[in-house]
């Protein structure tokens, strides 16, 4: 196994000493693998935010490490903006903190903060907005006449010109429209498979977390609720309804079937999963 | 029967740059909304769904055919006022939409400029607050309220108006799974308990199952129109322009080109399976 | 962090100082203002101290969040006290290097400034954390009211006034996320000369500029949809009485005022 960042009994604490002190990250481990996909899911207030801030040292622990590469990140506190190169953090609608005048100047923000020049840092750029699929008309545009859409690539794009080695993603998909929802996934996976870069990617739906990673982390007030592949997590329907969080619909359905007294395995989330399942069924063999 | 809103050859379009021709956002919509209905406006981007909306409270007017609200044009500057206290708006980003840093005093603030006397905003403040379960915040200071929260104290500010009809403008796009479920569950029960005429405009697919009527838009016109049932159906048209159909659709889809006689329009997760259960054992 | 800030911030409570009319508050602290200006002596300053500890004690408002209120302007009150310290020409050299001098006029001079500003910070604090924004515009309309006969715009004023204080948290929490976000991509805000920290803020403002405005052009389309013609034929969820309390109120701060000046008579 070759972790490339680990959480040890992380706590976050605001506001120490005032009648308004809480906890938003409690006593959090876990690690991750390089080159993995890893899905995390919680509420609104379940420490989500809080706990990513601190993968990129924006935020400092209470108590407990963040180790990047078996360093912990606050070794140097100094040096953390190279922690800041390397884990690569695009927040909820990054396309709000796009300045530049023009599209290819903004992604040329990070790289340029990283010192790089010259052909380093125009090709850092071009293949940024490649990876994102801007083409090169878009780059002496002003970014505020892009659509939405293309606003949020070039936000995302700004922050892989800086090649980080781990990129975290907060509700990359939020607002937009279910074709760009879509496109924008398809980006992602596609940079994640080529690229070979650790993704942690945040999001409310459970759809896109059960179709893009290949283990699951939930989080709930603080803490971590459970953690494993898909299966393992869906397959535990009930307890994450229990816990308020929304199972994909597909898992719902293979709950209401089994309830009606067909045996469905209820660890299925994605439609061609139950459908294999269903046909196996109807042509007369058993479970698959 | 009595409409609420109707459109007669609707068009619209944004000012463009000069030199160029203006892009129409919406190019000829005829449709009749009636009163006490539940419809959901779907599309993508771009698609002409929140232009729609806007026009029919008069924020935007028509740049060619009408837009009746109750019977009264929209191009006449005179009924302007008339015309918004029925057809109240509710918008995309909660944050953007709340006057006042006290939820009270923010709900208020229609009744207010309606002139409504000092008792009688009371009664509607209070009202209002309940019919969006919201009535333990009455004097919290909005900002530190949840996503979900804020739009239904929006929801709120517009009820006040004691409008006939109640519009959403993606007012479910910023909102986390909990937050849609708040938002969704009050204004469905709007409709039912007050009568109240909603549309809602979204691109969330899910929000349009317990709808009367589903409308989707594309390039400026209407596109499909019809219950969700017979909408979500059209399985390959509604990918064609765009748009997802919920993963229950996908997968009866799926399971009748392999030859079961499934429905197509068993949209809920348990119709879905109890349509699925019957086939199977069959 | 800038959610540290208190400007402006309310504390709900329903003690004495908390219901009084704004109006009533409003005049008070225009009451204890010019008093504090009147204050001649330590004997009046004394007193001004005393009325503040009183109204401390009876809004219920910790004496710890009016003294964190004194953060921010903590630089201009020392920077006044040591220029009057030791610049103020006089008789009584107590210590003197090179241009500066201490002086017994200048030791009361600077320790008056201090005291001036430091009770004029918290009181005027001390009236924000009792009173709602919303019911302070609406006060300061009632009170300024006369003025539409000037043709002075003064709902549209204090519009303006409620509308940017309910704004002010909503813009600190973008502030704050905006620089989260260009310090995830390697934004230095801390090191550099002026120059460069000053060029370091353009990545903020311009989104923050830009975000503004945008939210500036929803809420004028949310607030039409909400029927808002201005302050014509406006009718108010609240309306502002002044009770018995309001009088009593008043009537102790002119005599307030008038023991000051008294005491400034009397050469004390």
């Amino acid at each position: 196994m070759n972790t490339i960042l680990q959480v040890e009994r992380l706590t976050h604490t605001y506001s120490v000493g005032t009648p308004f002190q809480r906890s938003a990250v409690e006593d959090i481990s876990f690690a991750v693998e390089r080159g993995e996909f890893l899905g995390i899911i919680g509420h609104t207030g379940s420490g989500k935010s809080t706990l990513i801030q601190h993968l990129n040292g924006l935020l400092r622990p209470t108590a407990g490490r963040v180790l990047l590469e078996g360093k912990d990140i606050w070794a140097e506190p100094k040096k953390i903006r190279n922690v800041r190169f390397q884990v690569g953090l695009v927040f909820q609608y990054p396309e709000y903190q796009l300045f530049e005048e023009t599209v290819y100047k903004d992604i040329a923000f990070g790289p340029k903060n990283q010192g790089k020049t010259g052909d380093a840092l125009d090709h850092a750029v071009r293949e940024a907005a490649r990876l994102v699929g801007l083409r090169d008309e878009h780059l002496d545009k002003s970014p505020f006449e892009l659509s939405g859409g293309q606003k949020r690539r070039v936000a995302l794009a700004g922050v892989l010109a800086m090649e980080p080695k781990v990129l975290v993603l907060d509700e990359p998909t939020a607002g937009l429209d279910p074709a760009g929802r879509e496109n924008l996934m398809a980006n992602i996976r596609d940079f994640h498979r080529n690229q070979g870069t650790t993704i942690l990617l945040v999001s409310h739906s459970m759809d896109e977390i059960a179709r893009n990673a290949n283990r699951i982390l939930v989080l709930k007030s603080a803490r971590i609720l459970m953690s494993g592949t898909p299966a393992e997590v869906f397959a535990r329907g009930e307890e994450l309804l229990a816990a308020g969080l929304d199972v994909p619909q597909i898992t719902r359905v293979a709950m209401a079937l089994r309830d009606r007294g067909l045996p469905v395995d209820p660890a299925v989330y994605t439609v061609e999963g139950l459908e294999a399942q269903l046909l196996a069924l109807k042509r007369g063999g058993g479970p698959c | 029967m009595s409409d609420m809103i109707e459109t007669e050859s609707l068009r619209f379009a944004y000012p463009a740059d000069e030199g160029q021709k203006p892009v129409y956002a919406l190019r000829g919509v005829d449709l009749t909304i009636e009163k006490g209905s539940f419809v959901v406006v779907l599309g993508h981007n771009g698609s002409g769904k929140s232009t729609l909306a806007k026009t029919f409270n008069a924020v935007l007017l028509p740049a060619g055919g009408k837009v009746y609200v109750e019977g009264m044009d929209t191009l006449d500057q005179s009924l302007l006022l008339a015309i918004r206290q029925r057809v109240g708006m509710v918008f995309q980003n909660p944050d953007n939409q709340i006057v006042a840093n006290v939820v009270e005093e923010d709900v208020a603030f229609a009744p207010e400029n309606l002139g409504v006397p000092t008792e009688e905003i009371r009664r509607r403040v209070d009202d209002a607050l309940k019919a969006v379960g919201m009535d333990e915040f009455v004097t919290h200071a909005p900002h530190l309220l949840s996503g979900g929260q804020k739009q239904r104290i929006a929801i709120a500010g517009v009820i006040a108006m004691e409008p006939d009809c109640v519009v959403l403008d993606e007012a479910t796009a910023m909102l986390d799974p909990v937050g849609r479920r708040e938002v969704l569950s009050t204004v469905h029960r709007l409709n039912r308990e007050k009568g109240i005429t909603v549309i809602l405009i979204t691109h969330h697919m899910d929000e349009a199952e317990e709808a009367d009527r589903v409308i989707v838009m594309n390039d400026g016109r209407v596109e499909l129109d019809g219950t969700p049932a017979e909408v979500f159906r059209q399985v390959t048209r509604l990918r064609r322009l765009g748009l997802t159909v919920p993963d229950t659709v996908d997968l009866l889809d799926r399971l009748r080109r392999e030859g079961l006689e499934v429905p197509l329009d068993a949209l809920s997760v348990e119709d879905c399976a109890a349509a699925i259960a019957e086939t199977v054992r069959s | 962090m800038l959610k540290d800030i208190t400007l402006g911030q309310y504390f709900p409570g329903n003690t004495v100082a908390h219901r009084l009319d704004p109006r009533t508050k409003i005049l008070l602290v225009v009451l204890y203002i010019t008093a504090l200006f009147c204050a001649g002596s330590f004997a009046a300053y004394g007193l001004m101290a005393a009325v503040l500890a009183v109204c401390v004690r009876v809004s219920r408002v910790g004496l710890r969040a009016l003294v964190k209120g004194l953060k921010p302007v903590l630089f201009i009150i020392v920077f006044t006290g040591l220029l009057n310290l030791l610049f103020t020409p006089g008789e009584g050299i107590l210590w003197a290097w090179g241009p500066f001098h201490v002086t017994e006029t200048g030791l009361r001079n600077a320790a008056f400034m201090v005291l001036r500003i430091m009770l004029l910070i918290m009181g005027t604090f001390l009236m924000t954390y009792t009173t709602s924004p919303i019911s302070l515009t609406d006060g300061l309309e009632r009170l300024l009211s006369g003025l539409k006969r000037f043709h002075v715009p003064v709902h549209e004023l204090t519009m303006i006034m409620s509308i940017a204080l309910r704004f002010i948290p909503t813009l600190i929490e973008e502030t704050d996320k905006i620089m989260s976000a260009q310090k995830a991509r390697g934004a230095d805000f801390e090191s550099g000369n002026l120059m460069e920290k000053a060029r370091a803020l353009v990545p903020i403002l311009v989104p923050l500029f830009i975000s503004a405005f945008r939210r500036a052009d929803e809420l004028a389309t949310a607030m039409e949809c909400r029927c808002y013609h201005g302050g014509e034929g406006r009718t108010k969820l609240h309306v502002l009485q002044y009770q018995r309390r309001d009088y009593a109120a008043l009537t102790l701060g002119v005599l307030i005022l008038a023991g000051v000046i008294a005491l400034r008579a009397c050469g004390l």
